[in-house]
């Protein structure tokens, strides 16, 4: 009897640790996510405070791609609002670095392309002459692999959009192109379905801003 | 029942032991000043938080007892530290600096390196080719960096008061025998190989690695480019010529193979501008290239490029020496160039490099004054076959050990009007060499290069060391020290072998600050030539000279708004005894005084680059024979003085980016003067100066595939 009471608790007992140890990720991270649905806490210093339990949480989980999917994600947004063209370097190799660990445990994830994308693109604006063209492709070019994983994914559609976009038309850049290419990703926004309420989910605001910019 | 409740009590001991702790505390470098931004946290937990603008820090946590806590910050050393939480803590941490790539020394007396990889380096491959007035000729551009000298009467680059001939090129570690076109008199051709084949290129001006040898003053090493990013096709016209070219990435993105087609005719161009001197043949060139890049492993790669070309020239000048008559000098040029290289980590931190290379050189040259002699012929045949094995084995985090083996198997062939003197050689080298690392701020270099020449037979050993260690931030102070050995040029050897090798020994002392936008460097140096070529009753190795000067280089990328420049200063004392100089003086390729200007202008709104580089040196000497012969090369030429201007506008056409450039050489048409030849009787002299003393080039280039036109751009 006392044997058997005993493994019951036992039982329960690592039911309920791992339980816990699971809802604590889902709940931590529902809370980080949201806080990146949130426009205000876009700054570099908020993002770098984002990004730092991010990576916190990646630490501890060590199995999950997520924590350093968006620990990546903060840096490399962080980058777009530095002022000082002497960080961004070194925000990107930061953003990098996390953008590796998710891709060692989720290898060929389309999000993830999408992430190592922006980061080839933030470091353009450092040296434009010398690096245009070579993260420019970069960036490019991992697009397209994105879109080869998942044909689906809406924020392929829009990054390749906002090159468009932001490329002066000299430079192969076109306003007409890009709005095809918004106009797509929002279609395919309506249809998306993240995997769960912390998957990634980004971008269809900020798609409908700039497509209202060409408009 | 007892049990029971002490199993109770244990299912509630850790609910009991939950209550939460405040862990906070303050995060300073080691200068006590706060640091913002640190991630800390207890190690495997979510627990932990971002210190604030002052460094302060607070969060709760469950655990308990034994902990780690950790704290990271991008440019510092990560720290954790053991803790035991019973109650609130106060924990303040002090990080140190990273000691990263761009805080490590790294071994740069006497060498500027143009690198996409290093982020410290001075040059970037394009800047060498955005320079205005360089025409994308890689020489030409370096003629803008610190040591070199304005010399542009003759072919190569002439450093630190040594000859044209004293500076080897290398392609991937293997000797160039003909790196110039061929050129007429007072005309030498430009660099044979586009920038664009090339991802680094480390300029030495003295005391570089024992890897290279046979340069007296100077090693050009120039580093292929890898894999493309993507297909392309390319399409150029200009007022000089046409070009086409193609390169396909394979299906699987591990090789490439591409080939490229030129043709330049001056012809059209010379019947709007007219030179100084006529041309009887104008300059055409045809040239192709072909080149195949395989990755053989993730680590592996095996490259391999091939170039033909033909020139044919020819131009008409008044004779000196017969006034009313005219010389006729033509040229007729063959060049083959091929290289194949592998490179592969072998694990355990060991890599290899091996290479091959075959070239050869035709001359055909037709000399005559017309109307009063029979034509000459001469021809000049030269051919180098080469292998190369390096290997490096790294130790620890950065210090490496290099050491390997070169033999270069060489065929010189001249005939002259029915004399032949023909020559083989066979030349052999190894060397070993070793960066070691005593602290990340120190670095030592230390190695030598064993040679042996069939020709001379005669071997030599030529020691090499240098120190690096960095101050503070980004500055660092550098001494190399180095002996260097030469053979004595070809058309000495050809008619004597009995020679010794020409013998350099360099000290170099410099101070660089190299920061992300501006670098500043300050070197000065001590040359000490020795067995140099003497001419006269007898060819010998018995010449003497030195050279020592100071030189200063300053580039900023920042004040000025798309605004980048670069000023350079050399200064140099030289003097030599070799050839025919009765004793030793300044010769007469060496200016005192040279500075160099770069000037870039972007403009946004039009994508529009503009550049102006300025050149200016003093006069060099020039030998006037009908002074005596204590005053010999005592007289000097005047002053140099150049302006070049480059305007490049990208736009696209149809799907094609597509490039317009102007260019224009020496914009004000100075005058320039490089020295004076005297005829045999002394009683006439002609000025040396530039045959198209101002080169207006006009261009457009256009590419499907790939965005290639910032290479076009800056190629002007």
């Amino acid at each position: 009897m006392k044997r058997i009471l005993f493994s019951i608790c036992l039982l329960v007992g690592l039911a309920s640790a791992s339980m816990a140890q699971s809802a604590q990720y889902e709940g931590a991270m529902t809370k980080q996510v949201a806080m990146l649905d949130d426009s205000t806490n876009f700054t570099p210093d908020r993002l770098l405070e984002i990004a730092n339990t991010f990576e916190r949480i990646g630490a501890a989980e060590k199995s999950q791609w997520l924590p350093f999917y968006y620990a990546g994600y903060c840096y490399v947004m962080s980058t777009f609002m530095q002022k000082d063209n002497d960080k961004v370097d070194d925000l990107a190799d930061k953003a990098a670095v996390n953008i590796e660990q998710a891709d060692a445990i989720s290898p060929k994830n389309d999000e993830i392309n999408c992430i190592k994308s922006l980061i080839a693109t933030s470091r353009i604006r450092v040296d434009p002459m010398n690096r245009g063209m070579k993260y420019g492709m970069e960036s490019a070019n991992l697009l397209v692999q994105a879109n080869q994983i998942n044909q689906e994914n809406p924020r392929v559609y829009m990054l390749q959009g906002q090159a468009l976009f932001y490329t002066p038309e000299q430079f192969g850049g076109s306003k007409t192109e890009a709005k095809k290419k918004f106009e797509v990703a929002l279609q395919k926004f309506s249809s998306f379905k993240p995997a769960s309420g912390i998957a990634p989910h980004w971008g269809e605001a900020y798609t409908k801003g700039l497509l209202a910019q060409i408009k | 029942m007892k049990h029971l409740n002490l199993i109770l009590f244990a299912m509630l001991l850790p609910i009991c032991m939950m209550g939460q702790q405040r862990i906070s505390g303050k995060i300073t470098d080691s200068k006590k000043r706060p640091l913002q931004g640190v991630n800390i946290s207890i190690k495997d937990s979510y627990d932990g938080a971002t210190s604030g603008a002052d460094g302060s820090y607070s969060f709760t946590t469950d655990a308990k007892g034994t902990q780690y806590i950790t704290a990271t910050l991008l440019g510092f050393t990560s720290q954790e530290q053991k803790i035991f939480i019973t109650g609130p803590q106060e924990i303040n941490i002090v990080m140190r600096n990273n000691v990263n790539d761009l805080k490590v020394v790294t071994i740069s007396a006497g060498s500027f390196e143009a690198s996409d990889e290093g982020k410290t380096t001075v040059l970037k491959p394009l800047d060498i080719v955005t320079t205005a007035g360089a025409g994308a000729d890689i020489v030409n551009a370096l003629k803008t960096l610190p040591g070199t000298q304005q010399t542009n009467d003759r072919e190569g680059l002439f450093v630190r008061g040594g000859t044209g001939y004293e500076t080897q090129t290398f392609i991937d570690g293997m000797m160039v025998r003909n790196p110039f076109f061929s050129g007429l008199p007072d005309q030498p051709g430009r660099g044979r190989f586009s920038p664009f084949l090339f991802k680094g290129t480390t300029f030495s001006s003295g005391g570089y690695s024992a890897q290279y040898g046979q340069g007296l003053s100077s090693a050009l090493i120039l580093e292929s480019t890898d894999l493309p990013q993507r297909s392309s096709y390319t399409l150029g016209a200009s007022v000089i010529g046409v070009s086409g070219g193609l390169e396909e990435l394979m299906k699987d993105k591990k090789g490439s193979y591409g080939v490229e087609a030129d043709y330049t005719n001056l012809g059209p161009y010379l019947g709007v501008v007219k030179p100084k001197y006529a041309f009887s043949k104008d300059p055409e060139i045809i040239g192709t290239s072909a080149n195949f890049r395989r990755k053989t492993s993730s680590t592996g790669m095996i490259k391999f490029y091939g170039y033909y070309n033909q020139t044919n020239m020819g131009t008409i000048r008044p004779s000196l020496e017969y006034p009313g008559f005219d010389e006729l000098f033509e040229l007729k040029n063959k060049n083959v160039y091929t290289n194949l290289t592998y490179k592969e980590s072998l694990g355990h931190d060991w890599k290899l490099n091996a290479g091959f290379s075959f070239s050869s050189n035709a001359d055909d040259l037709n000399l005559d004054t017309l109307k009063k002699s029979n034509p000459l012929h001469g021809k000049n045949v030269s051919q180098l076959t080469q292998t190369r094995l390096v290997l490096t084995k790294g130790f620890g985090q950065y210090s490496v050990l290099r050491f390997g083996g070169e033999y270069q198997y060489g065929v010189e062939k001249s005939n002259f009007g029915g004399w032949q003197a023909n020559y083989v050689d066979n030349y052999t080298a190894g060397f070993v060499e070793s960066d070691i690392y005593l602290t990340p701020r120190l670095v030592g270099r230390v190695g030598g290069r064993a040679e042996y020449t069939s020709i001379l037979a005669k071997a030599n050993f030529a020691p090499r060391a240098s120190l690096a260690y960095r101050l503070t931030g980004n500055s660092q102070i550098s001494v190399a020290y180095g002996d260097f050995y030469q053979k004595p040029e070809q058309q000495y050897l050809r008619f004597k072998n009995d020679l010794g090798f020409t013998k350099a020994t360099h000290y170099i002392a410099s101070y660089q600050l190299v920061a992300k936008n501006y670098t500043l460097r300050v070197e000065a140096f001590y040359k000490k030539y020795h067995d140099l070529v003497k001419t006269g009753m007898d060819t010998s190795t018995t010449g003497t000279g030195y050279a020592k000067g100071i030189e200063v280089f300053w580039r900023d990328k920042k004040t000025f708004k798309n605004t980048d420049y670069w000023i350079s200063y050399s200064y140099l004392d030289t003097k030599r005894n070799y050839l025919n100089y009765p004793f030793e003086v300044q010769p007469d390729f060496a200016a005192k005084h040279t500075v160099s200007v770069v000037y870039k202008y972007y403009i946004p709104a039009i994508t529009t680059n503009l550049g102006v580089t300025y050149s200016f040196s003093t006069g060099r000497p020039y030998y006037n024979p009908n002074l005596p012969e204590s005053k010999f090369m005592s007289e000097k030429t005047m002053t140099y003085n150049s302006v070049g201007l480059s305007a490049s506008y990208l736009t696209s056409i149809r799907k094609a980016f597509t490039i317009f450039v102007l260019s224009v050489s020496n914009a004000p048409n100075i005058k320039q003067v490089y020295g004076y030849r005297y005829s045999t009787d002394k009683l006439r002299r002609q000025e040396i100066v530039p045959n198209m003393p101002r080169f207006i080039y006009l261009g457009m280039f256009m590419n499907f595939g790939i965005d290639r036109r910032q290479d076009v751009i800056n190629n002007m």
